[in-house]
């Protein structure tokens, strides 16, 4: 039965049904700030990835000798504008720090570790969350020990205990894997392993809503083994709170990172990352301000940046909230 | 209710002995070795005994139940001496600090003051910021104000404490000169000119500490009154004509502080974990700063005890957010 008022745009709408991910996308490009922020968001990756090949300066040259007194101090290129006498060079945009090494180039490799390191303690802390939360809300048996397990953790006094922890196994871990990849492995685990609490009891939230809904039922009425139960069913449908703490997550843990780092127990000092350059620009803040400016600027985006897309993602997951 | 506090009081004692052991191994684990500043000349047995007096060498299963001795026994009973004058705790081993060789639960006390008083001060001010933005923020929701408060609050709560800090420092005391850098925690407040200068010294700490937590207070606050305003029952005191300050600040206030209240009890033991790094910056000699020295000085009982301090805030202040819930919210019934 065909309504002859129907046009030939909305058969078509009617004939060919729009994906869920593209409502998603389309909910999510109507937010501004999330936007916004993916697109600061993909500048800074972009930036840190590509500009050290594109950039000149290598980070870890030290000058020496006459070299070093020329070089040393130099201040940002745009200080020029109100201080004719300020040392400045064209070719180090930035300047340079006491030991005459480019900050701009430190810039952006201290963004590639402090974004790796966010990254990668993000996958970690969402596989850990996402795991005890399904396996507590799948397997009653769990339930009981693994949430218990979790309001220990959220009892714990983090700061002080990551602080601890860093200075343990700080020296163990270097003697493995060198003193950059010991250090790596170190924050990433110890970051990863105290931020999965918030996702493990959303998701065993969301996970034991589902379980009594009809297709679980029909599931495993026909014969579907419970590995195969979370995998196919129930984990597809708590991607939407999973997407957001993973959003959110690498926000902590670069907050973690620089804050460790600014407390002098993160990595080691020739080895720049964003809250490490602040903790080294301090010092000498009153003179050039510039070097705690930059990496100060650089965490805040980041996270102001992760914080508008965490934002305009769940508001897009959001189906009361999608189509208004 | 009694009944549920009692229940909850007597269920977080073990969960605050299991947390003191976890502290307690992993800082078993530790390292360092108190001896390592003793000068090479003092002969190797001597040495060993020196250790064995600090109790160093000791199983866990014995040095556990002692430190457990000491900080819940002995700890109150010196506290008891000191404040009423009598002689109970003495000649019983205190928990000694391996920096100073004086007991810790003395220069915590000493150190408790100016962390209390700057974190004390800086979430009263942000709740007295943070309720009001909120509350009007939700009155007029999408309005100019409110489209302004969301932007700050986001902004408050992305810039990390120690850029923060960092930059009203570069502001308002290298390129203006207004305030000092370091706070003085010796100052004392005689006479108006000092009070003056602890105001001055006191404004840039408070400001960061609260700009994190106004951020989040209001932009809790404007969530829990918006999901009031819609209800029925404000329809209900419109319909019967009372003014739109009584419906708003009376009824939907009262209401939507429920939550609110217990946001802002749960946050007390975060805000003494981010003065860590606050403290850091001011120079202020507080609680976090003693850790951080004490962890670079490998003063394990120091460490312990502080950190056992902050974990029982953690446990304390759920308590009583949890009770509040239950007090301030009359369908909430725990029995």
């Amino acid at each position: 039965m065909t309504d002859p008022g129907i046009s030939a745009e909305q058969a078509e709408l009617a004939t060919t049904p729009r994906s869920q991910w593209a409502d998603i996308w389309d909910q999510f490009k109507r937010h501004r700030g999330a936007m916004w922020g993916g697109a600061v968001f993909l500048c800074i990756i972009l930036m840190t990835i590509a500009g050290p090949w594109v950039y000149w300066n290598d980070p870890k040259f030290v000058p020496t000798g006459r070299d070093f007194l020329e070089l040393r101090d130099t201040r940002p290129i745009y200080v020029a504008l109100w201080e004719s006498s300020a040392k400045v060079s064209w070719a180090y945009p930035l300047g340079t720090d006491n030991l005459g090494r480019d900050t701009l180039g430190r810039l952006l490799a201290g963004g590639r570790v402090s974004l790796a390191v966010g990254l990668a303690a993000m996958l970690l802390s969402v596989f850990v969350g996402t795991l005890i939360g399904v396996l507590a809300g799948y397997f009653r048996a769990l339930d009981g020990v693994l949430m218990r397990f979790t309001d220990l953790f959220l009892a714990l006094p983090l700061l002080p205990l990551l602080l601890v922890a860093v200075l343990l196994f700080r020296d163990r871990l270097s003697g493995l894997f060198g003193p950059e990849g010991g250090t790596f492995l170190l924050i990433v685990v110890l970051v990863g392993a105290t931020s999965w609490m918030q996702t493990a009891r959303i998701v065993r939230g969301d996970v034991l809503a589902l379980k009594e809904r009809e297709f679980v039922l029909a599931a495993r009425s026909i014969g579907t083994s419970p590995p195969k139960m979370i995998t196919r069913h129930l984990l597809p449908n708590v991607m939407s709170p999973i997407m957001v703490s993973a959003t959110l997550g690498i926000a902590t843990a670069i907050i973690t990172e620089s804050a460790l780092s600014f407390l002098g127990f993160g990595f080691p000092p020739d080895f720049p990352t964003w809250g490490k350059l602040l903790f080294d620009a301090v010092d000498r803040m009153e003179l050039y301000p510039e070097r705690v400016l930059w990496p100060g600027l650089m965490i805040s985006l980041i996270v102001l940046s992760v914080n508008y897309i965490g934002d305009g993602i769940r508001d897009a997951l959001d189906p009361r909230i999608r189509g208004r | 209710m009694l009944t549920y506090t009692i229940r909850r009081l007597l269920l977080s004692v073990p969960t605050l002995l299991f947390i003191s052991l976890v502290i307690f191994l992993l800082l078993k684990l530790a390292p360092g070795d108190p001896m390592a500043q003793v000068p090479l000349t003092v002969p190797p047995d001597v040495k060993e005994r020196m250790r064995e007096a600090l109790g160093v060498g000791q199983p866990w299963y014995v040095a556990f139940p002692k430190w457990l001795y000491q900080f819940f026994a002995v700890e109150p009973l010196h506290f008891v001496d000191a404040a009423f004058g009598t002689s109970l705790g003495e000649g019983q081993q205190r928990v000694i600090s391996w920096q100073t060789r004086s007991p810790v639960m003395d220069i915590v006390i000493q150190r408790l003051p100016q962390t209390l008083w700057v974190v004390g001060v800086a979430y009263v001010v942000a709740i007295l910021i943070a309720l009001p933005i909120g509350i009007y923020s939700a009155y007029r929701q999408y309005s100019w104000f409110d489209n302004a408060g969301t932007f700050v609050a986001m902004v408050g709560f992305s810039v990390p404490p120690f850029f923060s800090g960092v930059l009203v420092i570069v502001i308002f005391s290298v390129w203006l000169g207004w305030f000092p850098s370091i706070y003085d925690t010796t100052h004392k407040v005689s006479d108006w000119e000092s009070f003056v200068f602890q105001l001055k010294q006191m404004i840039m700490p408070v400001m960061v500490l609260a700009l994190q937590i106004t951020s989040q207070l209001s932009r809790f606050m404007r969530a829990s009154m918006l999901d009031n305003l819609n209800q029925d029952y404000v329809r209900t005191a419109r319909a019967k004509g009372l003014g739109e300050k009584t419906v708003v600040l009376v009824h939907v206030l009262r209401n939507s502080l429920i939550p609110v209240v217990t946001v802002i009890a749960l946050g007390v033991p975060a805000i003494f974990g981010g003065a860590i790094i606050t403290e850091q910056i001011f120079k202020v000699n507080g609680i976090g700063q003693l850790l951080i020295t004490a962890i670079q000085a490998n003063d394990l009982p120091m460490v312990q005890t502080l950190t056992f301090i902050f974990a029982v805030l953690i446990v304390l202040f759920n308590l009583v957010a949890d009770i509040l819930y239950g007090i301030l919210d009359p369908r909430i019934r725990y029995d």
